[in-house]
């Protein structure tokens, strides 16, 4: 609902507050070309998130350089710009995966698995691994939608029994990324080989693009609007709940498997300490201070891509002006807290503008 | 059970019947909520179906949209007898029941709340453009007035809301409208675009309707007939021309003061 021009040609009535008051065609324009950027959800993250990347970039000559932008970018945003897109499907349709972290941590391992000890092909291996995603999606599915646990509840079981597995298949150490695999791992994202080094965060804006579209421009995303939004009305009109809440789950299961396998390759290792809680609520505080509702029926997937840079310039641009990593939590918690507040007053300005 | 002659020669000029509701009861184990509802509707006509809290509207209502079965009874719609099992089934037989609240989604557009899960598609993407401008020819049509087909149904007005969730019912060519207190909870300003709404289907479209209400003023004015219902079943049937609010409301006030007195003399 973005261009305002367009929306004059459809009119009914006069729009509100009627349009001869604007002063010429231009100022009109830009005024109203304004006011639309603002009406976004996005706007404010979008607003922190440059602001905060021009103050680094003028306080430290470090900051972007192309070494610490593939670190920001592959390194710290991809992986929670993808699980986001995940998070945010769910959110809007009125769901919640806290999962998806243990996803991540078991996909690599069981990708390892059979490789390893069943001689799999590195792309079988693969693949099998992404629809070991899908599964734990399909589970999750199962639990909220057919026994109709609370996703949190039902997500945060799911959670510890995949911990529990990683940790006893694994013995709790890391492994080495199998030979094999590494040659198809630097599609993923590789940190060393620095050609691929932007591999990861090329897949994140790849599938941002692609589910941004699925969100605004498909029946499945207008479904899960209509899911979260008003859940009876969207079943009164013959909307399969189920199969939009299982759907979602599948998509963050999937999202969760890939992102895990990226982050593998990207260190060259396969690490049971990596993923779990700490990225899954990296990517829900990505696409909340992106603007999607904890309550669901509203939401984008700009947003959660936005957010989850601005969670990146925030730990890597502290990281980098020197601020030592135990601090740096206190700035970063009362940073989330301050883009929220903004996040919410302005929301609440937007809802009094409208007439 | 009191039939009006008059009124039915009146209607039946209209066209045939469209739906005919014959020894319609409803118990919920030792309550009965309807005891024998006989009642029928003409093609085109609007019939107002009025009564007190309690009276058993809202069991007909549930009745008639197929979200439960009666008792014992029988439904025809265009003379076959049917069962409902579904409000599914009840509206794909052209049966639709438009609530106040439950039916559109606050956080989309007007015409995507009217194509929900009809929405037009050029594969994979929605053909936003063509719902758009069909959206606005269908309300143009009806007389709807809104701001903008664009703009987020929760950006309307309770009377606007209304009447795009009875225009996306009439849209998926419903025969037979049920609209439950459309004037509940509605200033005068906002009852009168839903009024106008049900005066202009009853000139341009087949559509037939039963507005449920219990207040009885306003929706006299566009109704045809109208039927009170008092203590699960229908006390009264008269053509809107040949009855008055006054009437109805002595009807009820004398059956308040039959409740009160089964009252004093039990105490």
């Amino acid at each position: 609902m973005s261009d305002t021009a367009e929306r004059a040609a459809d009119v009914f009535g006069p729009p509100p507050g009627g349009r001869a008051a604007g002063g010429n065609g231009l100022l009109r324009t830009l005024r109203h070309g304004t006011g639309a950027f603002l009406r976004q959800r996005e706007a404010t993250v979008f607003v922190v998130a440059l602001a905060l990347f021009l103050y680094f970039t003028i306080d430290n000559s470090n900051f972007l350089t192309h070494a610490n932008m593939s670190t920001l970018l592959s390194g710290d945003a991809s992986p929670w710009i993808i699980l986001a897109i995940g998070e945010v499907l769910l959110l809007i349709c009125g769901e919640i995966d806290l999962s998806v972290g243990f996803t991540f941590t078991m996909a690599p391992f069981l990708m390892y698995f059979l490789i390893t000890y069943d001689g799999f092909p590195a792309i079988l291996a693969i693949i099998v691994s992404l629809i070991f995603g899908l599964f734990v999606g399909f589970v999750n599915g199962f639990l909220t939608v057919t026994l109709r646990l609370p996703s949190f509840i039902a997500t945060l079981g799911t959670s510890f029994v995949l911990y529990g597995v990683v940790l006893t298949t694994s013995h709790g150490e890391p492994v080495d990324v199998p030979a094999s695999a590494e040659h198809i791992g630097k599609f993923f994202g590789n940190e060393t080989a620095s050609a691929w080094g932007w591999s990861a965060i090329i897949w994140a804006v790849v599938l941002v693009a692609i589910f941004h579209m699925v969100l605004t421009d498909t029946r499945w995303g207008l479904h899960t609007v209509a899911v979260g939004g008003n859940q009876l009305g969207a079943r009164e009109s013959g909307i399969s709940v189920a199969r939009i809440k299982y759907g979602n789950f599948m998509i963050t299961g999937l999202l969760g498997a890939l992102v895990g396998l990226q982050v593998a390759f990207y260190d060259n290792t396969i690490d049971p300490s990596a993923g779990g809680y700490t990225y899954m609520f990296y990517a829900i505080a990505a696409a909340v201070l992106g603007g999607t509702a904890m309550l669901g029926g509203a939401g984008t997937i700009i947003g959660g891509f936005l957010g989850a840079l601005l969670l990146a310039i925030f730990t890597d641009g502290f990281a980098i002006i020197g601020i030592s990593a135990n601090p740096l939590f206190i700035i970063f918690g009362l940073g989330i807290l301050a883009a929220m507040i903004a996040n919410v007053q302005l929301g609440r300005l937007r809802e009094a503008g409208r007439t | 059970m009191t039939t009006a002659p008059e009124g039915q020669a009146a209607s039946a000029s209209a066209g045939g019947e469209v739906l005919r509701v014959e020894h319609i009861s409803k118990r919920y184990g030792a309550v009965t909520a309807l005891t024998d509802i006989n009642m029928h509707l003409i093609h085109g006509e609007v019939l107002g179906l009025i009564g007190d809290n309690g009276a058993g509207k809202s069991t007909l209502l549930k009745i008639l949209c197929g979200f439960q079965p009666p008792t014992t009874g029988h439904i025809f719609l265009e003379g076959e007898e049917i069962t409902l099992k579904s409000v599914d089934q009840a509206r794909s037989l052209g049966i639709d029941a438009v609530y106040q609240d439950l039916a559109l989604v606050n956080q989309l557009s007007v015409y995507h709340n009217m194509f929900l899960n009809r929405e037009k598609v050029r594969w994979p993407l929605l053909n936003n453009r063509s719902m758009r401008a069909e959206a606005a020819k269908r309300l143009d049509d009806m007389g709807i007035q809104i701001p903008s087909v664009r703009a987020e149904v929760a950006q309307l007005s309770g009377g606007q809301r209304q009447a795009i969730a009875v225009a996306r019912s009439v849209y998926s060519n419903a025969k037979i409208l049920l609209l439950d207190e459309p004037l509940a909870a509605m200033g005068v300003k906002e009852g009168a675009i839903i009024l106008d709404l049900v005066r202009q289907l009853k000139q341009n479209t087949n559509v037939s309707i039963i507005i449920i209400a219990h207040n009885y003023g306003q929706v006299l004015e566009v109704c045809d007939r109208v039927n009170l219902i008092q203590g699960g079943k229908i006390t009264l049937d008269k053509a809107s021309s040949e009855t008055s609010a006054q009437e109805l409301t002595d009807l009820v006030v004398a059956e308040y003061r039959r409740a009160l007195e089964e009252r004093q003399r039990s105490a």
